[in-house]
Order: C-alpha cells, then structure tokens, then sequence
C-alpha cells in the first residue's frame, strides 16, 4: 500500500508540472523561433500579475475579465519587447541579444519597485481544499494545472493544424528560405512573440491565485523555467513539456522525504547531472 | 515573362555576376548551364531576390522587381526550388507542401493542387505523413519540386535539381522535369549536368566566371564542339 502522503506529494506534483510547463512553453517557443532567449520572461509574468493585482483589486474588475485583459496586455508586451528592444539587434551578436532582455529584467523589477514599492501583494481570493478521501489538493493549483493543459493542447493544434502555425514550426528548422514560401519571417517573429507574451500573460493569471506578487517574484519563476527549457532541450516544445513533469517530481517528491527546500536541492542537482549527460537536453539534437 | 538584363551581383566583395542577360517567354523551358562556381546559383538567387542586383533590371509577368522582397516575388507567381532542396527536415512531407501554399490565393486551392502534385509524383502520396528529413534524395527532390508547384506559379526556378543523387535518380529527376514541362509550366533550370538538361530544354545560356559566354537552341549547344569538348567530354 503506496503512502498516502507520498501519493499526495506525487500528484502534487503533476499538477505543479502542469504550470511548469506553461511556463516553458512561452520560453522556448520564443527561442525556438527567433532564436533568441528572454531573459526577462518570469519579468513579464510579474508584470501581468500586477496587472491582475490592479484591475481586480484596485479598480474592481470581477476576475475572469481582469485574466482576460492581462493576458491580451503581457501579449502586446511581448510584440513590444521583440519590436523595440530585440529586433534592433537580431543580426547581432548572441550575447547582445542576451544583455538586452537581462537589460529588460533589471528595467521592468526597478519600475515595478518604483510603482508599487516591496510589500507583498495578493488578491485575496483563498479556495478551499478539495478533500479527495484522505488527500487534499489545492483547488488553485488544480485549475492552473487545468487551463495549462489545455492551452498547451490548443497552442499544439494551433502549431500543427493552421497555415500560420506550420509556418512558425517551418522557420525553426530554415529561415533563410521561409521568403520562398511568401512568409515575411518579421510577421512571424512578432506573431510569435505575442504567443509568447500570451502565454506568459496566461501564467500570471494562474500564479497570482497561488503565489503573492513583489518586484522579486521573477527570481521565483524564471531560474525554474529556465532550467526545464534547458532540460527539455531549448527550443524543443515536447522536451520541454516532459522535462517540466519530471522537474516537479523532484520539486514535490523530494520535498516530501525531507524538506521542501530539499525538493528544490535535488531538482537542481538532478539538473546539473542532466547538463553532463545529456548537454542538449532531453529531446535536444547535438549541435 | 522573365527580363533580365544588365545584372551584376555578389556577395561582400565578391562578384559574382557581371553584367548578365537573360529572357524566358511563357512556356518555355530555359537551362543556364556552366561550371561549378559560375554564378548560377546566384543567378537564380537575383532573379527570386534572395539576394538585391547591384546594377541592372529583372522584369517579371510584367512588374520591375526593383525593391521587391522574395516574399513579394513569390506572390507575383515565381517558385524558387533552391539548391540542396532546402526541405523543412522535422515537417512532414504534406507539411513542406502546405508550405508551399502558404500565399491566402494558394490556399484556396490547395486541396486540388495536392492532389495535382500527388498524381504528378504517385511517391509522395505514398509518403504523405512521412517525416521529409527521412526521404530519399530523390523523393526529397519530388518534395521540393511539389513545395514550388504548390503555389501555382507562372516561372519555377529549379535550382541544380540533379546534385548529389545517384546516376539512375539523376535520371529520373529529368523525367520529372520533363512531365512537368509537359503541363505547361514556364521553367528556368540550373544545372551542371549539362547534357542530360540540354535534352528536356528549349534553349540554354552558358555562365561561365558570372558572363554569359554563349546561348542559343539546346540542340544547337548540345552539337556545339566548343561545349561537347569543354563539359562533356567527347
């Protein structure tokens, strides 16, 4: 008979792994893509969790309208970052295009200290547990897991079924030919980029239910994602969807054993035995 | 339906181009042959804008191509099949030709083209759902061609659609562009393997250093000494 409390630890884990997956999706279709790494990308989930904290909160937006605009404004930011910041230098050295976005990440949690200073925020919204037999889950974290789930699963049919979706897994693999096709790659690079903000924009809304929100909440989130992007084999969408399941288990199961810092030790340290076995990620092809 | 005239072109320093001309009218097939290292890569490069003349004028259908993107010229009607193919490895075979039918006029009649393109090269029916990196070469090449005709262009450039097969594939690849003559599109081919390709063409221009040096009927260069003894070897 499976412990109950490791079977809780477990299945917490799977739902943890939901969210981490949608987090890395937005990272690494990005990069996928334009070939080029937000750094500040936990940044723009903080900026949509304060968008969030501000409509429903300040301004008493109900909730699902406040999701709603934050995802459709962290979307435009993202076509805003690509726009202004990184398209200026896509012909330029990779390390530029990384000090940029790090330039980004510094920016966006100075104004957030700026405008809503250190504290700690949340919207105040607690849901109750779901009790199933002797197992309590968070109801929070199984919605996230939910609508993670299911806009992972529209982005693939998006990715695979459209026109424009072929189009954006086709550049990935030869840009300089996409012209010959009649694709103006540009138009690409900005429409994914607002997939990007979007999905990043859809993991605030999911977050701010879970997590309070401080001009820090990035240093959270983004070494995370990172990590599961670079498992999972960057760029790589399913590396990264699997990568992000095995990451929580750690996360969860190891916490469970000992303490939930621990769970965060062994993830990294699984992560660092990862990077010499397999340099390229999981489903990543070696360069 | 193809002007060229005057071009020159080149990368950095390099020139690869000088001052060339060339013409393909509606329904013919044209080869440029020559050398490795010729410049007929870049020709057709020019001509697609992949990469902007430096001096000259290309026409095509009627619209001056001058500031044109390659985006834009394929709109027009011009299918570039570039050289090595050029697939989208990871896609699927039907992928690679809803690429080619990327344009919102193309993708109007995509599902009576893909079923022109399948019946034109049965192999690809075959491999509909096959992912395009594992084909063979020659069915990569098909793959290409069929990408090009997917839009349903008035010029399809081939770009050396012979290179790197094997002899018995090499053949096959001018049967193909044979049939594909044979239903009435405009072609302007590349290629080194010059003697099989002055067979499937109406007329050819010789590129030797980037300067056309000799044109003329394919039969007649196919009889001419100079190219028998030069790039035959007979």
């Amino acid at each position: 008979m499976i412990d109950i409390f490791l079977l809780e630890a477990i299945l917490n884990g799977i739902l943890l792994g939901g969210v981490l997956a949608l987090l890395a999706l937005g990272l690494n279709i990005v990069f996928g893509v334009i070939d080029v790494v937000w750094i500040c990308y936990a940044e723009l989930i903080m900026f949509g969790m304060y968008g969030n904290y501000v409509l429903h909160k300040d301004l008493g937006w109900p909730l699902l309208l406040a999701f709603a605009v934050c995802v459709v404004v962290v979307a435009v930011l993202g076509v805003l970052l690509h726009w202004l910041v990184i398209r200026p230098v896509l012909g330029g050295a990779p390390i530029n295009q990384l000090l940029v976005t790090g330039g980004v990440l510094t920016f966006m949690q100075a104004l957030a200290t700026l405008v809503f200073g250190i504290e700690f925020r949340n919207l105040g919204i607690s849901m109750p547990s779901l009790e199933l037999g002797e197992i309590f889950l968070s109801q929070s974290r199984i919605w996230a897991c939910g609508v993670s789930l299911v806009a992972v699963a529209l982005l693939w049919l998006f990715l695979k079924k459209t026109y424009l979706g072929t189009a954006i897994r086709a550049i990935s693999q030869d840009r300089e030919i996409m012209p010959l096709m009649g694709v103006k790659p540009g138009r690409i690079y900005l429409i994914t980029s607002a997939i990007g903000g979007g999905l990043a924009g859809l993991a605030a809304c999911l977050l701010v239910l879970q997590y309070d929100v401080h001009p820090a909440i990035g240093l959270t989130f983004g070494p995370i994602t990172f990590m599961v992007c670079v498992m999972g084999g960057l760029g790589n969408l399913l590396g990264g969807f699997l990568a992000a399941f095995i990451f929580a288990q750690f996360i969860q199961v190891g916490g469970f054993y000992f303490e939930l810092e621990w769970g965060y030790v062994f993830a990294f340290c699984f992560f660092i035995a990862m990077m010499f076995w397999r340099p390229q990620g999981l489903l990543g092809k070696r360069a | 339906m193809l002007r060229v005239e005057g071009v020159s072109a080149g990368y950095g320093s390099f020139q690869a181009l000088f001052d060339v001309a060339l013409a393909v009218e509606a329904g013919e097939a044209v080869a440029v042959i020559g050398p490795n290292g010729a410049g007929k890569t870049s020709l057709l490069r020019v001509v697609s804008k992949l990469i902007e003349p430096r001096t000259g004028t290309i026409d095509f259908d009627g619209h001056d191509l001058a500031g044109l993107g390659a985006d834009e010229v394929t709109a027009l009607g011009m299918a570039h099949v570039p050289e090595h193919r050029r697939l989208f490895a990871g896609l699927t075979v039907e992928e690679n030709l809803r690429m080619g039918a990327f344009l919102p006029a193309a993708r109007k009649q995509f599902s009576t083209r893909l079923e022109h393109v399948y019946e034109l090269f049965p192999r690809l029916a075959e491999r509909r759902d096959q992912i395009a990196g594992t084909l063979s070469g020659g069915e990569q090449q098909m793959c290409a061609i069929g990408r090009g005709l997917m839009s349903g262009p008035k010029l399809l450039l081939l770009d050396e659609p012979s290179a790197g097969l094997a002899p018995v594939i090499v053949q096959q690849v001018f049967d193909m562009v044979q049939r594909i003559r044979s239903e009435g599109f405009t072609v302007l081919i590349v290629e080194q393997n010059i003697q099989q390709v002055l067979r499937v063409v109406d007329r050819a221009y010789l590129l030797e250093v980037g300067r056309i040096k000799a044109s003329g009927a394919a039969s007649e260069l196919l009889a001419s000494d100079d190219i028998r003894r030069a790039y035959i070897g007979l």
